[in-house]
């Protein structure tokens, strides 16, 4: 009997292409942001607050996934940036080939800024990476204070927790500040934003996290290519 | 439920290796799951036993390692597995820490044994 070792990623494959993609959109100066919650938590929303707020000039696109349907395109599209649904069939999860299949026909140097909407889902998604800078979660206060202890990966692995729907808060038995301090027992000194897409309440803070990041980004960028 | 596609990379990752190793076929391989990884371990094993199933890899063992979380404190060092979220440094009570393990989704090795010159007690490969 032989024992071999292997030491390398499950994912290998996925990852090689996840890097690639990270290296392109860091070539071509892009910060690329993965969406992800439970379905219903509120991402579409917030892209289209997003999509709302932005200048019609700005250099944004946005990839949306979903198992079935073109229904978050279309909803995302009447803001005039490009917008493309990611079907996957069944698949609870995006990985990076889906990503990179989607840009094809996409020039990357005309992109500050990729916005991809996850498929709803708080598990598996948090193993797949896409290439992206930073992986954003969004849990409502419909859902329980507790999920980030009960899903701990995908809050131990994202930069941004949005709280969202907040203005249910006097309607539901939802406790903010437990729901901030277990994310930050997941995640020490996660940065946290707390948003209503119905009301706009917050929605402030969540654009200037975005903003911040972007400036970043672009310095990052600016230094690595000079 | 992912852990079908995690079962159907690790079962990949095997075919692969195989090529390497003429004159073998594998006995087990083992994987890391960290304790943060968002994967069940019951449900792999459930997945890759479904995929191995009449196959000439039905023989295969999936050997699973998981992997708790831990920690390095920042001031004095030590390094600590964090249980029940609690990332305060045991030595110094520092929450300077900072996580070095715990999100591991690996391949660590595969046992491959040579086919016998009679393959009595060994299985075929179709």
């Amino acid at each position: 009997m032989d024992r071999v070792p292997l030491e390398r990623k499950v994912l290998s494959e996925n990852d090689r292409i996840a890097a690639e993609l990270r290296a392109r959109f860091q070539e071509h100066g892009v910060l690329c942001l993965n969406l992800i919650s439970s379905p219903g938590s509120g991402k579409t929303s917030l892209l289209e607050c997003t999509l709302e707020t932005l200048p019609r000039h700005d250099r944004v696109a946005v990839l949306t996934g979903d198992i079935q349907t073109e229904n978050d395109a279309n909803r995302l599209k009447r803001f005039h940036f490009p917008v493309k649904q990611i079907t996957t069939g069944g698949t609870c999860h995006l990985d990076a080939r889906m990503i990179e299949r989607h840009l094809a026909d996409w020039r990357l140097e005309d992109l500050d800024l990729l916005l991809i909407e996850n498929v709803g889902n708080l598990v598996c998604p948090s193993s797949y990476d896409l290439g992206e800078a930073a992986k954003v979660v969004v849990l409502s206060v419909t859902e329980g204070e507790d999920k980030p202890l009960k899903y701990p990966s995908i809050f131990f692995k994202s930069d941004l927790l949005v709280l969202s729907k907040i203005d249910l808060l006097p309607y539901v038995p939802f406790d903010i500040d437990a729901a901030a301090e277990n994310a930050r027992k997941v995640h020490p000194g996660m940065e946290i934003v707390k948003v209503s897409c119905l009301t706009g309440n917050g929605l402030h803070e969540w654009m200037m996290w975005l903003e911040q990041r972007r400036r970043a980004h672009k310095s990052l960028a600016q230094v690595t290519t000079s | 439920m992912h852990e079908m596609g995690i079962a159907n990379s690790v079962l990949e990752a095997v075919r692969t290796e195989m090529g390497r190793h003429p004159g073998t076929y594998p006995c087990k391989v083992g994987v890391r799951i960290g304790e943060m990884a968002a994967i069940d371990q019951h449900a792999l094993r459930f997945c890759f036993e479904a995929i191995v199933h009449e196959t000439d890899l039905e023989s295969l063992e999936l050997g699973i390692e998981v992997c708790p979380r831990r920690h390095r404190c920042r001031i004095c060092g030590r390094d600590f597995i964090v249980r029940d979220y609690d990332s305060r440094c045991p030595q110094c009570a520092s929450l300077e820490t900072t996580c070095i393990s715990g999100d591991e989704l690996e391949l660590a090795y595969l046992e491959v044994e040579e086919y016998g010159p009679s393959p009595v007690g060994t299985k075929s490969t179709q």
